[in-house]
């Protein structure tokens, strides 16, 4: 996209940052909308799952629901509690919102369609979404209120237990595909199996972790069954529970777009990312990124699907699975992972 | 045995799937509620819903203003004020209905003697302020001058099991 702003007779370094800038807006609104349409989707799927039908009534088929509610939201008044540190307060959703939409730079959507093609590009992300549960426990502490102190309370400690083992799974990846660049990821799964499925979630040594991963990014987005963030039947709506207006449609428009980036990343560790499921001509035909949202789309029905079915995990249950199941077995993984590797002579 | 069964069941999240191939069974099935300001349920012939008084086929109130409602009634919603008309019959000048306070027992219509005061089948009268449900002798007259038909058949339907 430098050249092309280049073309217009612009300096490079000017031609870069308007290309940076056109990247942004290009992934950060469609991902807006993206995050509407998907919430309605997943109010869809629960009401389809419960032999409801769910919102119906605006718009064709109901799709523009989340846009009345968005505008609904955004007409409210804000209320700041008195007893809030009005800084903190404000400003934590909004770390929820950026830190969200900020992992997007790594994520390739096609070949090299990618804004920023980092070499720690996985890393990136990691660092990132702990990044997230910063907005949560600062919203939590900031309202000054006891229940969304105890959801803040519960997320930093379920999120950091979830990204340990998290760290773990990566390494396996990252072990197996010899790159941290996202990109080189998914190109490192191009006829994976047999020479032409594309996708590490094929691998029988990996199948494991790629189940491992799915479940405790949905314990890192603190999505059911690991939202006890947001037990509504014990904690009102939990460090949200202060916030109203735009404050608090910043914290959902955060959460989803943290639940599409889960999403996505699944779809690129495990599941070959902008490549087509097999490694046969024809399928090139199909842009990468039909691929890569269909393959995120799949990815969110999993989600949707797995909200809809199990119940609330217990606190200790979630802490028990974290620390006392995921984490032995994904380092267990690093070392059988890494040790078969060494044992074929992947390490050149 | 059991444990290694136990394990091995742990380890392949079997429970898991098999709950979510119920859910999933569920998922393609029709949809099991109504779309509802759309398409709407029966509703049985004694269905208690919004009041309405009624009038005699000429035209004439029905209620006499006896106040066996009033008295009936157990969250005290009806207030009746009675007056003799020119004519000397006995009519209401105030029937004042709470519908904050109404319970729909139904109370009040069988103990009407004259089948003035009914329970019809109106459901959606959701209002916008709380003062609207306040009903006055000339709302629940207009009710009943525009649910009659529904009300008499209805009360036809029941007659029999009474």
């Amino acid at each position: 996209m430098t050249s092309f702003f280049q073309t217009l007779g612009m300096s490079y370094e000017a031609a870069w940052f308007t290309a940076t800038i056109a990247g942004i807006l290009l992934i950060a609104l469609p991902l807006m909308l993206a995050v509407a349409l998907i919430i309605y989707a997943e109010r869809k799927l629960w009401a389809a799952f419960a032999l409801r039908r769910g919102p119906n009534v605006v718009g064709p088929f109901g799709v523009l629901q989340s846009f009345a509610d968005g505008l609904k939201v955004f007409l409210q008044e804000t209320i700041i509690p008195s007893a809030s540190n009005r800084g903190l307060f404000l400003i934590a959703p909004i770390i929820t919102f950026t830190v969200a939409l900020m992992a997007w730079a790594v994520i390739p959507f096609a070949d090299g369609v990618v804004l920023s093609n980092i070499n720690v590009g996985l890393l990136y992300i990691l660092a990132i979404s702990s990044l997230g549960v910063y907005g949560v426990v600062i919203a939590g502490w900031a309202s000054n209120s006891k229940y969304p102190f105890y959801s803040a309370m519960r997320a930093a400690a379920q999120m950091i237990s979830y990204e340990v083992s998290i760290g773990f799974i990566l390494i396996c990846i990252v072990l197996w595909a010899g790159t941290f660049n996202v990109s080189g990821i998914v190109e490192g799964q191009r006829g994976h199996i047999f020479g032409f499925i594309n996708a590490y979630a094929f691998n029988p040594l990996l199948f494991p972790i790629a189940i491992m991963f799915l479940i405790s990014s949905m314990a890192e987005t603190a999505r059911a069954p690991f939202d006890l963030t947001e037990a509504e039947s014990e904690l009102v709506a939990g460090y949200q529970t202060e916030y109203s207006s735009m404050a608090f449609a910043l914290f959902w428009l955060g959460e989803y777009a943290n639940v599409l980036l889960m999403c996505a990343l699944n779809a690129i560790l495990f599941w070959g990312g902008y490549l087509p499921p097999v490694d046969w001509a024809p399928l090139y035909a199909v842009p990468g990124i039909i691929w890569f949202f269909v393959k995120i789309l799949l990815m969110f029905f999993v989600f949707a699907w797995v909200k809809a079915t199990v119940p609330r995990y217990r606190y200790d249950q979630l802490m028990r699975l974290g620390w006392k199941v995921f984490l032995p077995i994904s380092l267990f993984w690093v070392f059988l992972v890494s040790g078969y590797l060494m044992f074929t002579g992947h390490f050149a | 045995m059991t444990t290694i069964a136990h394990l091995i069941k742990t380890f392949t999240l079997w429970e898991f799937v098999k709950a979510h191939w119920l859910t999933l069974q569920y998922f393609f099935k029709p949809k099991a509620t109504i779309n509802y300001p759309f398409e709407k349920n029966p509703l049985s012939p004694r269905f208690r819903g919004e009041h309405a008084l009624r009038r005699y086929p000429n035209g004439e109130e029905r209620c006499i203003a006896c106040k066996l409602c009033e008295a009936v009634c157990p969250a005290l919603a009806i207030t009746i004020e009675s007056e003799p008309r020119e004519d000397g019959s006995r009519r209401t000048t105030r029937y004042d209905i709470d519908m904050t306070k109404c319970i729909y027992c139904g109370f009040c219509q069988e103990a009407c003697p004259v089948d003035a005061i009914v329970e019809g089948p109106n459901l959606e009268f959701a209002t916008e302020t709380r003062e609207e449900l306040f009903y006055d002798k000339a709302k629940l007259l207009d009710n009943g001058a525009k649910w009659e038909r529904a009300i008499a058949a209805n009360l036809a339907a029941d007659a029999p099991y009474r």
